[in-house]
């Protein structure tokens, strides 16, 4: 279609506006298509499951899990569940965050570090955590200390790949120009390497803080009262479907809070990229 | 301060790419290095900045850096390398931080330096949202700010349109003959090195060796395109190098 016109205008010699080809690449702020997408969806779940064309056993309806979620938030059980599991996010993911930042950091300066932690920090990484979970309860006991553990461990290994990688990235002739200043190498590293390694870092994060919430819940299979990992499990084992899907919606919206947060960092501390 | 050049010789691996470069560089002038690509002008310019050694030779100090000089060898690099999360103050204050130099002392100096290469109107700004002229005039505010004893120059210019280099052009000869300056200045422009220098040295193709050295005694500011004496000096270095660059290429055929 569009060549037979193009050829006709070139034909008749007349003036053919240039078909425009650039724009796209650069990510704008379109957050109502994000929610469009979930209305759409669960707007399509309810109408199934109200006119009998997705069984009751196959999915909740939409209303129910809501339902559901609004006896949780009456009867105060919601924060019973939210608020070990949120500590537990917030002390693992920190402890494994901020050590694989620091060791990501020390890898991407020092060879000798490099050489030494490359190999063993890859022959950890395909290790799924959650195999590990006997083993961290004999270290760190049954309670709170295995959870933490394991969560700090998931988080770890990604952050650690991501900020050495980041660190590598950083602009070779930047780091030159400040050693042609005479910066000292502790001023280089605070005031150079570091914010250049910034935005690989926190799409780092993202990553690694994604594994953490789903370690939580694998946290929490083992003797946790309270939890969004327990209740899920609790609800699964019973097929409630209602209340499983009430939880996995909390931990949908920890994710989507745990994202818009390094997105609001993002803006604050790397406004200065092009 | 003057800088000497004593016996420069040095390899990459299997490339010899200088051969016996000695060379003086007096205070308050601006030599010119001019050569085929790939001759290893850049790499004389990190032996002079402390930033690479030499295999053999030595870059020697003659006299005592000026009093108050915080960076006496200071680097004004081609591709600018300004810190993007900085703001154009912030770039300055980068290097005077490391001296202990904040506050108000801090300020008087960036806003000297920022008047003086007239960038006063955008101090706030990040190097993203100036333009590439403005970016290496912050680059030699940077420069400026640590009162260098030597600028070491590598062809800060050739990232520009041709414009944007006759105005900064400008710019460096009213720094010049407000302050002399010592420059070592390495370009691939002739128009240039003919502008600015006291000397121009040519280097040959690699192993760089000091091919000829041309001096013009027509002061800075009085230079004027066309000229007479420096159309003259212009026309003999672009023989210089036009056989260099012939030879090069017939090298190349012969193998
Ligand atoms: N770090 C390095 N390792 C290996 N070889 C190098 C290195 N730096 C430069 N060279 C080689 O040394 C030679 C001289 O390089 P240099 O950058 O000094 O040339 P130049 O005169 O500045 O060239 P141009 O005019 O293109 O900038 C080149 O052949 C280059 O390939
Ligand atoms: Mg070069």
């Amino acid at each position: 279609m569009a060549d037979a016109e193009g050829v006709k205008h070139r034909q008749g010699d007349s003036p053919i506006e240039v078909r425009f080809r650039g724009g796209g690449f650069a990510p704008r702020s379109r957050r109502w298509v994000g929610v469009a997408v979930f209305v759409v969806l669960i707007a399509l779940i309810q109408w199934g499951t109200e006119t009998g064309w997705i069984s009751a056993l196959t999915l909740p309806k939409p209303t129910d899990v809501l339902a559901t979620f609004g006896q949780l938030w009456e009867s105060g059980l919601l924060f019973k569940h939210l608020q070990p599991s949120l500590t537990r996010l917030v002390i693992g993911a920190a402890l494994g965050a901020s050590t694989g930042i620091a060791i990501g950091v020390l890898i991407g300066l020092f060879s000798y570090v490099r050489a030494g932690l490359v190999p063993l920090v890859a022959a950890i990484f395909p290790i799924p955590k959650i195999a590990l979970l006997p083993l961290f309860v004999i270290w760190f006991g049954i309670d709170e200390g295995s959870k933490y553990a394991l969560i700090a461990f998931g988080t770890f290994t990604p952050t650690v790949v991501a900020t050495y990688g980041a660190v590598d990235n950083v602009d070779r002739s930047l780091i030159r120009m400040g050693q042609s200043f005479g910066l000292s190498w502790s001023s280089i590293v605070r005031k150079i390497v570091l914010p250049g390694a910034m935005p690989g870092i926190l799409s780092g994060l993202r990553i690694s803080l994604a594994i953490a919430i789903i370690l939580l819940v694998a946290a929490e299979m083992l003797g946790a009262e309270y939890g969004i990992g327990a209740y899920i499990l609790e609800a699964g084992s019973l097929y409630d479907l209602e209340r499983l899907f009430a939880g996995v919606v909390i931990l949908s919206l920890l994710g989507v809070l745990v994202s818009a947060i390094i997105g609001l960092i993002e803006r604050r501390l790397l406004g200065w990229r092009i | 301060m003057d800088i000497r050049l004593d016996a420069i010789s040095h390899h990459y691996g299997a490339t010899e790419v200088l051969r016996n470069i000695s060379l003086d560089i007096p205070a308050g002038e601006i030599v010119c290095l001019v050569g085929p690509s790939g001759c290893g002008k850049s790499t004389l310019l990190r032996f002079i900045g402390g930033l690479e050694r030499p295999e053999s030779g030595r870059v020697l100090q003659l006299g005592t850096p000026p009093e108050g000089s915080l960076n006496p060898l200071t680097f004004v690099f081609q591709d600018f390398a300004l810190l993007p999360w900085r703001t154009v103050k912030g770039n300055i204050s980068l290097v005077l931080e490391d001296h202990g130099i904040r506050g108000a002392r801090a300020k008087a100096i960036i806003d000297d330096v920022l008047n003086r290469t007239r960038l006063a109107d955008f101090a706030d700004a990040l190097p993203k949202q100036l333009s590439g002229g403005m970016k290496q005039r912050v680059a030699i505010a940077r420069a400026l700010a640590v009162n260098p004893a030597v600028m070491l120059m590598d062809e800060p210019l050739s990232a520009l349109d041709a414009q944007t280099r006759e105005l900064l052009l400008d710019d460096l000869v009213s720094l010049w003959t407000r302050q002399p300056f010592t420059a070592v200045y390495v370009t691939h422009n002739l128009a240039e090195a003919v502008r600015l220098g006291h000397t121009i040295v040519v280097l040959s193709r690699r192993p760089g060796r000091i091919r000829e050295i041309v001096s013009i005694e027509t002061p800075i500011d009085q230079r004027r395109a066309g000229d007479p004496v420096c159309q003259q000096k212009h026309d003999l270095l672009w023989e210089l190098m036009r056989e260099e660059a012939r030879a090069a290429d017939e090298e190349l055929i012969d193998g």
